[in-house]
């Protein structure tokens, strides 16, 4: 899968839990999802779940807890499809 | 000086009526909302009727906001933010963004058990090793405060935000316990009411119990027949009511409307002692929980013009109205109704939905008529006179009206609302 088709699919995955919209605007692979679109942290969980379900992959604690940008998120998913 | 408390606003979410102005209508024309349920007799239920509020999608997602709507599996916190934020609005109130709490609004909303389709999908999931499937609201949908957190970050309330739980008087009690705050002083309005579930899940263990109407699957609309000699138990029923209370100074100064006072009331249990069981009242706690309510409300009996009583379609209704004539002890006995007729037994939402119902008949100047009671139970009618029990709405102006509401546990509340 081309590197722009997972950021495009982040993208998608995090619109609606985004808090603050300019953050979509300027969204890059260094888009911080805290701090740049005000995403509740209780809900980086679901975040994390859609992700799952949209590349059919299962991402741990571990690799969670490392995905605090698009680029991390980006990163990982490369990651579990090559060893998929 | 005890600070005086008024009703400012209102908002429902019942069978037969969602929005205060269909609801109005409904109870005015003796609009049933029972309904024949597939999915119960799918499950074999004995009693396969229910009262469910009609919602469809796109008035539930003018509620909540589309991440809210994500995975949302909580009927009580549909039914119980909906009639809650129509209060709030109906009151005058503006729902603010700014980033304070309005520190004098506080919120008082009651359930018996909540998210209970959250909870089985949870349920599901967990048994099945995927723990970490359940997303983050799995929680927050299934707490019995997850009703008054939802609302409170609604409406941004600072006050006190809690929910209360006591069976069937929930709503009723959830309703003295805002007044309580109000004449304290510790608060300038509470949005105080309550919400029950629907479903198989939250009604099947009454089924199990027996204590539902089982001929009435072919005639719903027939089931739930409080008062008359034919009762056959109560259909369950699901929703919730709300209700604005305020300081009586603090209402005035905003010059909202005033629907009625909040005169007083009284909350006792029998202790499961002398007649009261888990799910029998104690006569005795019964008529002391009224005679105190009038007593704190510094009314007497016959100054009572209508009762709402909690009259579920049982054998025991007639207990029921033999303690009101006991406790009221009056040549001339008031009005009396129940809304069950129409709704069924909304459970832990009928306190709410039927103080909602009481406060717009003093309000719009009309007594309900009392549905399916055209067989009054004869002990009921030897008790107290026919022409009490309205069986056509009677459009009468009301100045005192009594609300009754007991639950399981043996637990009671009453209160008194005055015309203002």
């Amino acid at each position: 899968m081309k590197e722009k088709e997972i950021l495009n699919a982040i993208k998608k995955i995090v619109t609606p839990y985004t808090q603050r919209q300019e953050g979509l605007e300027d969204f890059s692979e260094e888009t911080d999802f805290i701090k740049d679109l005000e995403v509740n942290s209780a809900n980086l969980v679901d975040v994390i779940l859609d992700v799952e379900d949209e590349f059919n992959i299962e991402i741990d604690n571990e690799s969670m807890e490392g995905m605090l940008t698009v680029g991390d998120a980006k990163n990982i998913i490369e990651q579990k499809l090559a060893s998929a | 000086m005890k600070k005086r408390v008024v009703i400012t606003g209102m908002g429902v979410v019942a069978p037969n009526g969602v929005d205060l102005v269909n609801f109005e209508d409904a109870i005015q024309k003796g609009k049933s909302g029972i309904r024949f349920e597939e999915e119960l007799d799918r499950l074999k239920f004995s009693c396969q009727i229910a009262g469910k509020p009609q919602l469809s999608e796109e008035k539930i997602a003018e509620y909540f906001t589309p991440l809210q709507l994500r995975g949302l599996n909580s009927s009580g916190i549909v039914y119980g933010v909906i009639a809650g934020t129509d209060a709030w609005k109906d009151a005058g109130l503006e729902i603010q963004e700014n980033e304070a709490p309005d520190w004098d609004s506080g919120i008082i909303f009651g359930t018996g058990i909540l998210g209970v389709d959250k909870f089985r999908e949870a349920i599901h999931l967990i048994d099945a090793g995927k723990t970490r499937r359940l997303g983050s609201t799995s929680v927050m949908q299934t707490m019995a405060s997850g009703i008054s957190a939802y609302l409170g970050g609604i409406l941004g309330c600072g006050n006190q935000v809690t929910t209360n739980s006591s069976a069937c008087t929930t709503g009723t009690e959830a309703l003295l316990m805002g007044f309580e705050r109000i004449t304290a002083g510790k608060a300038k309005r509470i949005l105080v009411g309550s919400c029950s579930d629907h479903g198989p899940y939250v009604w099947g263990g009454f089924d199990a119990m027996r204590i539902l109407p089982s001929k009435y699957n072919a005639n719903p609309t027939e089931a739930s027949r409080p008062m008359s000699a034919s009762a056959a138990g109560f259909v369950p029923g699901s929703g919730a009511g709300a209700l604005v209370l305020e300081d009586y100074e603090s209402a005035m100064e905003r010059g909202a409307k005033i629907y009625a006072e909040v005169l007083g009331g009284a909350v006792n249990s029998g202790g499961q002692r002398g007649g009261g069981s888990m799910t029998a009242a104690n006569s005795e706690a019964v008529i002391r929980c009224i005679e105190e309510a009038l007593r704190f409300s510094e009314i007497s009996a016959e100054e009572i013009d209508v009762i709402n009583g909690h009259l579920t379609a049982t054998t025991k209704d007639a207990l029921e109205v033999e303690s009101w004539k006991k406790a009221l002890n009056s040549k001339d006995f008031p009005y009396i109704n129940s809304l069950k007729g129409m709704t069924g037994h909304c459970l832990a939402a009928s306190g709410s939905i039927e103080c909602v119902a009481s406060v717009l008949q003093m309000d719009k100047n009309f007594i309900f008529g009392n549905v399916n009671c055209e067989d009054l139970n004869s002990e009921i009618s030897d008790l107290i006179s026919e022409e009490k029990i309205p069986r056509k709405t009677l459009e009468k102006p009301i100045n005192i009206l009594a609300k009754s509401s007991f639950g399981f546990g043996d637990v009671n509340s009453v209160v008194i609302f005055r015309k203002i």
